[in-house]
């Protein structure tokens, strides 16, 4: 029998191209990288974080510096030295802005980063252990889901007062339910899986079967819910600060910002309320694209 | 399954009993009091005799067992703050109305939109009309909703003059002298509210709508022929219920007690400002009151959920 004829003879011979060598991380980056939204979300956080970073080298005022010059507005572009013109108190309201980026970013990463450090070591427990420790936990969390978590932040923030630290220390109290739950479930699902049990039967102890087994498949949902925390933390933030209890004067604040500027000037000087509604949905926006797409890169079963 | 419930009902008096405890003895232990804050200017006798009048110069122990006994009988005891000092059941049911009103019609239409939108984006998956419900649903959850309150206030409200029409559609109210049922007054509250859910509800939706349509069983009904209709009706909405119903039903307590932003801005006469103002006026009555409406709310929503899971669910065993 003769060679079918249209099957070329050099199918044999080995690719000539160089071999790229494929690693899980350097998988995911790459989906990363394709995914157009998550980039343009990855490029506004950094712009973001450096404008935080560096606002007191950029901002051309500090955001304390009150103006009493006859040319001052609180009009922008009217006034060259102030181009988005003067806040309700005389303070140049571009370096406000500017300070402000720090200030939601700090309580943004700062929150969820102790929410995360409460939560997911106590729901790792709980969900590996079992058992009575986890019927503790689970109370636990039964009483902290029961209270109000507005009227509980708002509790604790009159008696601990206001500021940028308090903030940020009530809002990771009120929040670390949420890390507990996931990284529970999580732990839950995964300690009856066969790998597990084939560490165990090689004689692998506890931690090493928690912290080279289990967690390494756990982290990218709870690195994705952290994504999404971040934007919560930042609402929550400026949520108080719009209330008038969350950051005190004269730290700048996006959502104090919007808060104040929703006074009685709004009809007039509606972009005191505007721009910092903006930053923030930004901001948000930046996060959710990071989110999205740490989410589909790192769950490859979850891309199309 | 009787047993479970009641197991349950317990339970959740159990919590319901820790958190009134911890809320009790955390308020009482801060320093300052209902009478003692701001510049009120008692002299000592007079604020003596104040707190001899509500109890509160009695020892903590002592006043907490006197709640347990009248709360009991629903009777949470009389507002601090509030004008008139009314029962503080009286308070909550005169408000909680107001604010049941808009929450329920806010679930209303986010659930209804956000699941028409989840299913229809993830039927369609990747094509322009995904992608624009997916970019729709983003923004919903991209802006606080006191921000997104002030901005339609502004537009509908001073530009466009809805505040000031007398002329309002309105279904009046089902009790003399009670909120009206229906009225545009609750259009700007409702959308403003339902932006968030709705958007959460269409994501959730979406993610686990495709995710059953890409399951083994879809790909069986499709080669017995089976209709799309019946395909995502009989088979996937119901599957991909499971997990929407672990994410979604938790919204619904937050929606119903009202969203103390939401009611500020639109200057609604709700339960939601209790939650603040009870708090700055060290109103220990109505802070119990709320504190045990919301956890009772929460514990029999996270039941009703755990009970319909048997019922979308028949693999699911309580």
């Amino acid at each position: 029998m003769e060679a079918n004829p249209t099957v070329p003879p050099t199918r044999l011979t080995p690719p000539t191209a160089p071999v790229v060598r494929r690693t899980l991380l350097g998988d995911a980056i790459r989906r990363f990288r394709r995914n157009r939204l998550a980039m343009v979300g990855l490029v506004i956080l950094i712009a973001f974080l450096l404008v935080g970073v560096l606002a007191d080298v950029i901002s051309p005022y500090r955001y304390d510096q009150v103006f009493f010059t006859k040319r001052a507005s609180m009009l922008p572009l009217v006034d060259p030295t102030h181009p988005l013109g003067l806040d309700n108190s005389s303070r140049d309201y571009l370096s406000r802005l500017i300070y402000g980026a720090r200030t939601s970013l700090t309580v943004g990463m700062l929150v969820p980063l102790i929410a995360f450090a409460i939560g997911m070591p106590l729901g790792m427990l709980s969900g590996f252990r079992g058992g009575w420790v986890d019927f503790t936990i689970q109370r636990l969390v039964d009483i902290a889901t029961a209270i109000p978590p507005l009227l509980f932040a708002l509790f604790l923030l009159s008696v601990v007062g206001s500021g940028v630290g308090n903030v940020i220390f009530v809002l990771a109290i009120t929040t670390w339910i949420e890390p507990l739950r996931l990284t529970r479930a999580q732990f839950l699902a995964y300690r009856e899986k066969e790998f597990v049990t084939a560490a165990r039967a090689l004689g692998a102890s506890d931690w090493q079967i928690v912290f080279n087994h289990i967690l390494p498949n756990v982290l990218s949902p709870l690195l994705v819910a952290f994504t999404f925390a971040i934007p919560l933390a930042i609402f929550a933030e400026a949520g108080l600060s719009f209330l008038g209890i969350g950051i005190t004067e004269p730290t700048a604040s996006w959502g104090k910002m919007v808060g104040s500027g929703i006074g009685n000037t709004i009809r007039v000087y509606y972009h005191l309320a505007l721009f910092p509604t903006l930053l923030v949905a930004l901001t948000v926006l930046g996060f959710s694209f990071v989110g999205d797409g740490l989410q589909e890169a790192l769950d490859p079963n979850r891309s199309n | 399954m009787t047993g479970y419930i009641i197991r349950r009902l317990i339970a959740l008096l159990l919590v319901m009993l820790a958190v009134s405890a911890i809320v009790f003895f955390l308020m009482n232990a801060v320093p300052g009091g209902p009478f003692s804050l701001g510049e009120r200017g008692y002299t000592p006798d007079a604020l003596a005799n104040l707190e001899r009048k509500y109890g509160l110069d009695k020892p903590v122990t002592e006043r907490y067992i006197n709640f347990l006994i009248s709360a009991v009988q629903l009777d949470f005891g009389n507002s601090f703050a509030v004008a008139g000092s009314p029962p503080v059941t009286a308070v909550i049911l005169r408000t909680w109305p107001v604010t049941l009103h808009i929450g329920l019609y806010t679930i209303i239409v986010s659930f209804g939109f956000g699941l028409v939108m989840g299913t229809f984006a993830a039927y369609h998956r990747n094509s322009w009309v995904d992608n624009l419900i997916t970019f729709l649903a983003t923004l919903g959850i991209t802006l606080p909703n006191f921000i997104i309150a002030t901005f339609l206030l502004i537009i509908f409200g001073f530009q466009a003059g809805w505040g000031e029409d007398q002329k309002r559609w309105i279904i009046g109210p089902l009790i003399p002298g009670g909120s009206a049922i229906l009225s545009w007054d609750y259009f700007l509250p409702v959308i403003t509210y339902a932006l968030a859910p709705l958007a959460l509800v269409a994501r959730y939706t979406r993610s686990s709508v495709s995710d059953a349509l890409g399951a083994d069983y879809v790909r069986t009904a499709r080669a017995k022929g089976l209709s799309d209709f019946t395909i995502m009706f009989r088979h996937v909405l119901r599957n991909a219920a499971i997990p929407m119903v672990t994410v979604l039903l938790p919204q619904i307590p937050n929606l119903l007690t009202g969203s103390l932003f939401i009611e500020v801005v639109y200057g609604i006469p709700g339960l939601g400002k209790f939650f603040v103002t009870s708090i700055f006026n060290r109103d220990y009555p109505m802070i119990m009151g709320l504190v045990l409406l919301v956890a009772f709310f929460w514990g029999i929503t996270y039941l009703i959920t755990d009970i319909l899971y048997t019922l979308i669910d028949p693999r699911v065993r309580l």
